[in-house]
């Protein structure tokens, strides 16, 4: 094998991909305050045009702007079980039971298998709208078959995160699950494997301290909050207020621990050149 | 070279005036067609004027072209010899050193990591860029991505550019040697091919914390040493302004270090010296690193490794 060939090759194509809008006309940024027109976002990738800020959006959305079409849903099939019998204000079962009901069956995260730009991935998308996309049993565990299916496929993986961090209501087995992923993605980083961490708004807690900022590569979104201690217990423990920007994404970059900070609009080509450069291409 | 005698150890920017001169000349002439034939007769002399200043330069003249305010950088090269260039940022420890570029470029379709130190243009760049003088947190980042490319079996490319590691309090609190010595240590092992050029100056550890290379190239006026001439004449004769002699006794210019074995190959400048045309020392670097690649291509990790030992092992004067 040789390690550099003089030969060019093509670059990959931004795909176009159609953006869901939620309803109602008008939404009020919730950073520059300012009504933007809701179809205005249809253009930019649900970007406030104004001022450029992320809006949380949806795992259909975010496989939509990621991946080509054609992807494949894994492991739907677990289901959460409540070790602990958890009961606070309601009881964990209940919560879980009402959520099911609702239609959330994958609980707080979707792995799926497909292509990005043409390359085999396998994908993880984290659900806010699920529990806070808290991590339990059933996040750890897809992220951890997620990492064994890339190792199975030869494939790169990519986790889109967002958490308010560990899920109480497993108690310790949670925290547990920062453990299980992590050695997942050792396996993979031994095989030589690509993994890229995505970070968006908000990625806190355990998911933090651990596969969020494990990737190759910890690609963040703009102005996402992004840190171990949320701000309030920071602020309640130092009895300070924090700076403008403190754990925010740019935040990060300038302290060395996000390599990019990529707007939503360039992710899937960002991420696509990443993959076109560790993956190895066949060789004269 | 040459000793330096008093002509030769002119200044470079007196050195350079006749040249400015006559190109200003010629810029004036350039609306006016009536003088086309004028103009014509002053390029001609401008090239035998270049001929006559550059081909002789004295080390201490060299050494001013390797610090020539207008010289090409790191991010001046990268833009014309890699087709795309996406920069990463970070050490993953402590923060992100602007002092050093670095992130994963392609160059003729190859994926290749590229890592350089960078100086700043104006003022404020000057400042971003700690006047191209890292700290610890920029050779970790260098040295986390050289890991990386090693995890993805893509060879480094080293571009270095340095008066020196940054002297400063916060860089020794975080661990200045030791970033330096980590760097020297996991180059020599690294299991890619490994390239560095010296772009400009290379200025003592800081430079070599980038150049442990199974190719290390020099710019035709660069220059890499122990110690600045400024600062080795301010210690032994007690006199900055002994610069010139320091700087030809320090044998620090790149005929004098491929002679000595230290380095691997020049590659020419225009004449006029790198600052006088980006496009065509950029083109002169890419020809070289390309070939720099070439040759190591068909080397196994293992080879590349006891080879660059070798080459290291063999650097010294013993009697
Ligand atoms: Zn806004």
């Amino acid at each position: 094998m040789s390690w550099f060939v003089k030969k060019r090759q093509q670059k990959t194509a931004v795909e176009e991909k159609t953006v869901r809008v939620p309803e109602g006309l008008w939404i009020k940024c919730e950073a520059c305050k300012e009504l933007i027109y809701r179809k205005e976002l249809v253009n930019t990738h649900n970007v406030c045009p104004k001022c450029g800020y992320h809006f949380r959006i949806g795992v259909e959305e975010r496989l939509e702007n990621l991946m080509d079409e054609g992807w494949t849903t894994l492991f739907s099939e677990l289901r959460s079980g409540d070790p602990l019998g958890f009961v606070s204000t309601k009881s964990y079962k209940d919560q879980l039971k009402k959520l099911e009901q609702a239609g959330e069956t994958e609980d707080a995260v979707v792995v799926v298998e497909g292509t990005l730009s043409g390359q085999p991935v396998v994908t993880a998308v984290m659900n806010f709208d699920f529990l806070a996309a808290s991590m339990g049993s059933v996040v750890g565990e897809k992220l951890r078959l997620g990492a064994e299916r890339a190792l199975e496929k030869q494939c790169p993986y990519l986790i889109v995160s967002c958490s308010g961090g560990a899920r109480m209501q497993e108690g310790t087995l949670s925290l547990m699950q920062m453990a299980k992923v992590s050695a997942a993605l050792a396996k993979l980083d031994k095989a030589g494997l690509p993994y890229l961490s995505i970070l968006t708004d908000p990625t806190t807690g355990g998911v933090s301290a651990s596969y969020a900022m494990l990737g190759d590569l910890n690609i963040a979104e703009p102005k996402a909050l992004i840190g171990f201690a949320g701000p309030r217990v920071i602020e309640q423990t130092i009895k300070q207020s924090l700076p403008e920007g403190f754990q925010r994404s740019e935040f990060l970059q300038t302290h060395g621990m996000v390599d990019k900070v990529v707007t939503r609009d360039h992710l899937k080509d960002f991420i696509a050149a990443c993959l076109a450069w560790m993956t190895p291409s066949p060789r004269d | 070279m040459k000793d330096a005698t008093p002509e030769q150890a002119m200044d470079l920017s007196q050195l350079e005036k006749p040249v400015l001169e006559l190109e200003a000349q010629i810029r004036a002439m350039e609306m006016d067609p009536s003088q086309s034939k004028e103009r014509e007769k002053l390029e001609k002399k401008l090239e035998k004027l270049k001929a006559e200043l550059f081909t002789n330069l004295t080390d201490w003249q060299r050494a001013q072209l390797a610090r020539h305010p207008k010289r090409p950088y790191t991010l001046d090269y990268l833009e014309r010899i890699c087709e795309r260039f996406e920069e990463l940022h970070g050490d993953r420890r402590f923060g992100d050193d602007a002092a050093i570029v670095a992130g994963m470029g392609w160059i003729e379709g190859n994926p290749v990591m590229v890592i350089g130190q960078q100086k700043g243009r104006d003022t404020k760049q000057k400042i971003l860029r700690n006047f191209g003088m890292p700290k610890p947190e920029g050779y970790r980042k260098a040295l986390r991505l050289m890991k990386l490319a090693e995890k993805f079996q893509r060879p480094v490319l080293c571009l270095i550019d340095t008066p020196g590691a940054y002297p400063g309090v916060d860089a020794e609190e975080r661990g200045q040697a030791e970033a330096i010595a980590r760097n020297l240590l996991e180059m020599a092992k690294l299991e890619v091919p490994v390239v560095a050029v010296v772009l400009g100056e290379g200025g003592s550890g800081g430079a070599l914390a980038l150049g442990v290379a199974d190719r290390v190239l020099m710019m035709e006026n660069a220059i890499y040493s122990v110690i600045s001439p400024e600062g080795c004449a301010s210690i032994l004769w007690k006199d900055a302004s002994q610069a010139p002699k320091a700087a030809a006794a320090l044998k620090l210019t790149a005929p004098h270090l491929l002679e000595l074995g230290i380095i691997d190959g020049i590659v020419k400048e225009p004449l006029g010296g790198a600052h006088s045309n980006f496009d065509a020392a950029a083109a002169a670097l890419k020809e070289a690193v390309v070939e720099a690649f070439s040759e190591l291509s068909e080397l196994s990790a293992e080879q590349l490794v006891e080879e660059r030992y070798q080459k290291f092992a063999r650097m010294g004067s013993v009697g």
